[in-house]
């Protein structure tokens, strides 16, 4: 390293006896020091875990040259809580609340998935309007998740009011929420072969009313952001994952579609008669994070649409069963549990022993708002699980994020672990 | 619409290689043995076009008897097949596969999810670290069927190991040689960190 000479001349102004304005040197006449090779010298940065912008407790150690990022350590595991562990511990039912709390931004969707992949092992079908009450739990739970990180991702690119916007229509579909399965949050709505409630009264009616409404919001946000100079120059070529690179990483859902992949499991493996509803999966051509803005975006759209349809479906389904027509699975209702011998016979071995499944596994994957959400089960003929696994997309997609942030600048590595759309309960678990 | 996967053409070129094939609920599965797995998910990338990995896992029976098993999940986006492959290991004895990092670079975390819940080593794994739990725990490995519920360690345990945290045992050696902090570390700190000791976090 070269040795650099500073001459510096560094005097305080005062006054002498006399009164006199006099400059007096300050003591350090040279310094002698070595020169900075701003390139030698990499500076280790850490983010998180308690930071806004890593949207939970995700923990980003960052080595930069410069404003330039050599590479992106993530550590997570903060939020670990062994759900995977004490589902083994849990009949399957039981598992659903656990459910809740993993994709904490699309509950009800979890749930679906749950139970679709316990029914799944057992070889239950469920009934007509159960599937389209799941489609639309499916639905709810992917507008909502797509406005929280419409909204947070806005944030964190500088744009506050997009996520006043967003957050008020996501309330709407949390009292929709509130209103069908008593919770805002903690939904549980779905149970092995059926559904934990049927829509109250006069539910369809405001349904119909978010889904008659709410793409002005979109419409506004479309209006803000796609052709915003801001937004474009914060978004486009940054965090680029190619078609190749997205698959060899794994990666599923609006992050694979926005890299051009058109691979989208309600179309491609449908599940809940999915093939049966009309609708478009966006697909991007770039895999930078605009892309990524505009699938998530039009995907909104399409769910309103798939909605929409459901609600035709559902009124020509009223008062047909939610509940497969299975004592095996399903509860009695309660006058036949006190009355019947049979049905309560049926009822104390359900609660007591828990629903079983015949020995064997499943796996069973839909398309959450964050991506491929697998459940995989492992039964040895129990009612309680050998294993519960769950395929976790956020913790997938997040993995590619020191691929993505490769050569960017920091202020990009904040855009880009926005563009993930990650929900620490999921990765962690 | 799906397909099922070619396990003819499988059995064809591996033949022995291919120790058991079930259908379990309509999803394909085919048990490998362990020296040639990496060999036979390295074919079907290349020459089935299963180019996506959808998971890796392992699953431990209740039966003391029963293998332990790791599981690849792949997928062929092209033809929809979906195929699950598995070998089996005895439980008794160290786990040891081989790492399929060089396939596909998705496997990384899930690979060292694996390690970390299960214990199982990928061979050739560029970085087998703990990926959920921290890198100073050491009550075993949490999905394991010997593995209690609530740990093996007390709540008072626990307490008392986070209270004796180092806080320089956040950074792996690694981060803290980067930000060259190594040196600003009190003598004492050097010492224990140098000898691998990180404390408990």
């Amino acid at each position: 390293m070269a040795t650099r000479t500073i001459e510096m001349q560094l005097q305080t102004p005062g006054l002498d006896a006399q009164g006199r304005v006099q400059m007096s040197p300050l003591g350090l006449e040279r310094i002698e020091r070595e020169a900075d090779d701003l390139h030698a010298e990499h500076m280790l940065i850490n983010i998180g875990p308690q930071h806004p912008a890593t949207h939970g407790v995700l923990r980003l150690v960052i080595e930069l040259d410069g404003e330039r990022v050599i590479r992106v350590i993530p550590h997570i595991g903060y939020l670990h809580s062994g759900f995977e562990k004490l589902g083994e511990y849990r009949h399957y039912n039981q598992i659903i609340p656990l459910t809740d709390r993993t994709d904490y931004l699309s509950p009800m969707a979890n749930n679906v998935g749950l139970a679709l992949a316990a029914e799944k092992l057992m070889g239950i079908t469920v009934t007509e309007r159960c599937a389209v009450l799941r489609v639309i739990a499916c639905e709810l739970s992917r507008i909502i998740s797509h406005l929280v990180w419409l909204g947070t991702t806005g944030i964190d690119l500088g744009a506050m009011t997009p996520f006043l916007w967003s957050f008020q229509q996501r309330e709407r579909v949390y009292n929709l929420q509130e209103s069908w399965t008593g919770a805002r949050l903690t939904t549980s709505v779905t149970r092995v072969g059926g559904m934990m409630a049927d829509i109250p009264d006069g539910w369809e009616a405001g349904l119909r009313d978010f889904t008659r409404t709410f793409t002005k919001t979109l419409d506004e946000v479309d209006t803000m952001f796609t052709k915003n100079a801001i937004w474009i120059g914060r978004t486009q070529g940054v965090g680029v994952m190619t078609k190749a690179e997205a698959i060899d990483y794994s990666l599923s859902g609006p992050m694979l579609r926005a890299s051009g992949v058109a691979w989208d499991l309600r179309k491609d493996m449908p599940y809940l008669g999915y093939e049966t509803y009309d609708f478009d999966v966006p697909v991007g051509e770039h895999g930078d994070i605009y892309d990524r803005y505009l699938v998530r975006l039009e995907e909104m759209y399409q769910s309103t649409r798939i909605l929409d349809q459901t609600l035709d479906r559902l009124e020509k389904l009223k008062g047909a069963p939610i509940n497969v027509d299975d004592p095996r699975v399903i509860l009695p209702p309660k006058s036949r549990a006190m009355s019947d011998m049979e049905a309560m016979i049926f009822h104390f071995k359900q609660v007591m022993e828990g629903v079983t499944a015949p020995a064997g596994e499943a796996y069973l994957a839909i398309e959450n708002p964050k991506g491929e959400l697998g459940y995989y089960f492992v039964s040895d003929g129990t009612a309680k699980p050998v294993r519960w696994r769950i395929r976790p997309p956020s913790l997938i997609n997040l993995a590619a994020l020191p691929k993505m942030c490769e050569g960017a600048l920091l202020s990009d590595v904040i855009a880009i672990n926005a563009s993930v759309d990650i929900v620490m309960g999921e990765i962690d678990r | 619409m799906r397909r099922a996967p070619d396990i003819a053409a499988l059995r064809a070129r591996f033949g022995a290689a291919i120790e058991r094939h079930a259908v379990s609920c309509g999803d394909e599965i085919v048990w490998l043995t362990n020296d040639r797995a990496h060999e036979i998910l390295a074919w079907l990338k290349a020459d089935q076009g299963y180019a996506y990995l959808v998971d890796i896992t392992a699953v431990e029976y209740r039966d003391p008897e029963l293998p332990l098993e790791v599981v690849w999940f792949v997928r062929n986006l092209t033809t929809i097949q979906d195929l699950r492959c598995k070998v089996s290991l005895d439980p008794t004895a160290p786990l040891a596969v081989d790492s399929v990092v060089d396939l596909w670079h998705g496997a990384d975390w899930l690979e060292r999810e694996v390690f970390d819940m299960f214990g199982v080593t990928f061979r050739g794994h560029p970085d087998l670290r703990r990926l959920l739990m921290w890198e100073t725990y050491h009550e075993g490995y949490p999905l394991r069927k010997a593995f209690p519920l609530r740990g093996h360690f007390s709540r008072g345990e626990q307490t008392r190991q986070a209270l004796a945290a180092n806080p320089e045992a956040h950074y792996s050696i690694e981060e803290l040689s980067i930000a060259e902090a190594f040196d600003d570390l009190p003598e004492e700190m050097r010492q224990r960190l140098a000898h691998g000791e990180r404390g408990n976090v």
